[in-house]
């Protein structure tokens, strides 16, 4: 029998679960994150015109830059001010 | 009967066999303690142990303690109750290299060393007059059997299998080892080494440093990674020992916020990790400056780079499809790494004009896109060669782009000759080249010469540098025959991407 050492970071593959899903969108708050990727802003304008038309709250949040992950301070901000959000991911 | 078992202090020792008395050497704190007086160490197999048998019964009739550990027949030498040693653990313990040696133990450690027969040198340490009349006065020793072929590393699992804390994989017994590692989504797509508990230890013999001491945290999972996990994925890569301190400078700067291997992995864009190594190590662990630096066939060269790249990938948790977005990718992801030619450049290596002092052995890491071919045979003063690079240089990433990639101009000694002979530093080309390479604006914008792509509308008025201050990096290097040099663009540069990283080697 060979044994080998594990060359990963021996995390658990643990399940990582979704959030849950909103049942409706009645009366929340969508935040819209532009990850500053070319256009993104085109999409995510259209996005809000017809979520707003639908009576909903959105805010807008924006990345710095499309090559690093989402500041802390922005995750933060995010979480505490929206039910939901929307991200533009690519262009 | 062995003094040195009667006089040895009973915390390390304990008689098994009162007929014989011979002391059972136990383990204190994972090191083996020794008998205090006189110890020797010898095997049956050496000739200068058997012409010192006469040597140690006298030493063994006297008033000082002797202990004698044997390494291969437990009843040599005879009337000197030796200790049987055979599994090797005292010796190793104490890094016995050579057969005889004779140690003066005091407090259960060694304060005295003696190697091989030296007639003078024993009476010397042993304070016996007379000792070995008759004998040559001198004769060297035999290799210690703790350095037999492939010893060293079964004697390191057996006695210091606890310096390792990574999880054990058991293989079933009808499973091939390399599918087994395919299959666990270890590798890059290349065979590996199977990282046994023999390799890694072997591996980390490498460096000075502790296994479980924290090299960086690696994105994108941003693991605490240590010198063990490094060295686990060393093995896999195929590295040597000594090849261990330069994968794990390389890890170490490929984790830096400058550099950001996060964004790196997760960009669309075709970029990867090219390391350069500077400084005395290169040429140590026979990396390939010369000819075909760039490509397959030395295998330092090779192993570096992919070691970094399963790092990435093992421990960060970082595999294409999942955070490697890559469209295309470049070869170089697999590995990309070579030595710069210091010997032979016309300047400064590229780790001493990024601020190391000479002779330091170091590693930058670039984030490149692969290589570009610069071809010119005809150029033969530095200003037509400057030009000539400085319209290659253009195309990198699109010619109607400035100040948004870094490149890296890997000259080679042909292309060097001619700069060197006319005088020009590094400085001066890159001031070259930074004049060529600047150009009006309107040139540059979208739809400028009927191509959609390019730079936003108000850079019309404006005049726009290809590169930014410091985005052009020289290194030397590749065969003395070929009037070419290699341009390996960059990614997304400066705070927004990445920066080029130098960090020292520490062994």
């Amino acid at each position: 029998m060979i044994e080998l050492l594990d060359p990963t970071s021996e995390r658990q593959p643990g399940h990582r679960p979704r959030a849950p899903r909103p049942a409706s969108l009645d009366g929340l708050t969508i935040g819209l994150l532009d990850i500053a990727k070319a256009r993104g802003d085109v999409f995510l304008d259209r996005v809000a015109e017809q979520l707003t038309a639908r009576g909903l709250r959105v805010v807008r949040f924006r990345k710095q830059t499309y090559t690093k992950p989402a500041p802390a301070d922005l995750r933060v901000e995010i979480r505490t001010h929206c039910d939901a959000v929307i991200e533009a991911l690519a262009d | 009967m062995s003094p040195g078992g009667q006089s040895a202090p009973m915390r390390v020792l304990v008689y098994v066999n009162s007929a014989q008395r011979r002391p059972r050497v136990l383990r204190t704190l994972g090191r083996v303690s020794l008998p205090e007086g006189l110890v020797c160490f010898v095997k049956a197999d050496c000739p200068t142990c058997q012409m010192v048998q006469p040597v140690l019964r006298q030493l063994a009739a006297g008033d000082a303690p002797l202990t004698v550990y044997t390494q291969d027949d437990p009843a040599f030498p005879a009337g000197t109750a030796p200790v049987d040693d055979t599994l090797l653990e005292v010796s190793y313990g104490q890094h016995i290299e050579i057969v005889p040696t004779l140690l003066r133990v005091r407090d259960g450690k060694p304060v005295e060393r003696l190697e091989g027969w030296d007639q003078r040198e024993w009476e010397r340490l042993t304070s016996v007059e007379g000792l070995g009349d008759g004998l040559p006065a001198f004769r060297p020793g035999c290799g210690s059997r703790t350095l037999d072929v492939g010893m060293p590393e079964i004697l390191a699992m057996r006695y210091d299998g606890s310096r390792t804390r990574s999880r054990r994989i058991e293989l079933g017994a009808q499973e091939d080892e390399v599918e087994a590692m395919f299959a666990r989504g270890w590798s890059d797509g290349l065979p590996l080494v199977p990282p046994t508990a023999q390799r890694v230890l072997r591996m980390l013999e490498g460096t000075s440093r502790d296994p479980q001491d924290v090299v960086a945290v690696v994105p994108p999972d941003l693991v605490e990674c240590t010198v063990e996990k490094v060295a686990v994925n060393a093995v896999m890569a195929g590295c040597r020992p000594d090849y261990l301190p330069v994968v794990l400078a390389a890890v170490e700067a490929a984790c830096t916020e400058a550099f950001n291997i996060h964004g790196i992995l997760a960009t669309t864009y075709f970029v990867g990790p090219v390391v350069i190594v500077n400084g005395p190590i290169a040429q140590e662990i026979g990396m390939n400056s010369g000819i075909n630096a760039l490509g397959q066939g030395n295998r330092a060269n090779a192993t570096i780079g992919r070691a970094l790249q399963l790092v990435i990938r093992n421990v960060g948790g970082g595999r294409p499809g999942e955070i490697d977005r890559a469209t295309l990718g470049n070869p170089g992801k697999y590995t990309f790494c070579f030595a710069e030619a210091e010997d032979t450049s016309p300047w400064e290596p590229l780790s001493v004009e990024r601020g190391l002092p000479p002779g330091t052995s170091a590693v930058t890491l670039f984030a490149g896109s692969g290589v570009q071919p610069f071809f010119d045979q005809l150029a033969r003063t530095p200003e037509a060669l400057a030009r000539s690079l400085a319209a290659c240089l253009r195309v990198v990433g699109h010619p109607k782009w400035g100040l948004a990639w870094d490149a890296l101009c890997v000259i080679s000694p042909e292309h060097a000759r001619v700069f060197r002979e006319a005088g020009w530093s590094k400085a001066r080309l890159r001031d070259e080249l930074g004049s060529i390479l600047t150009f009006p604006g309107a040139e540059m914008v979208k739809g400028a010469g009927g191509i959609a792509e390019g730079m936003p509308e108000s850079a019309v008025g404006a005049t726009v540098a290809k590169f930014r201050a410091g985005g052009l990096l020289f290194a030397h290097a590749g065969g003395t025959a070929g009037l070419f040099s290699a341009i390996i663009a960059g990614w997304v540069s400066g705070p927004a991407g990445t920066e080029p990283v130098t960090q020292e080697i520490r062994r």
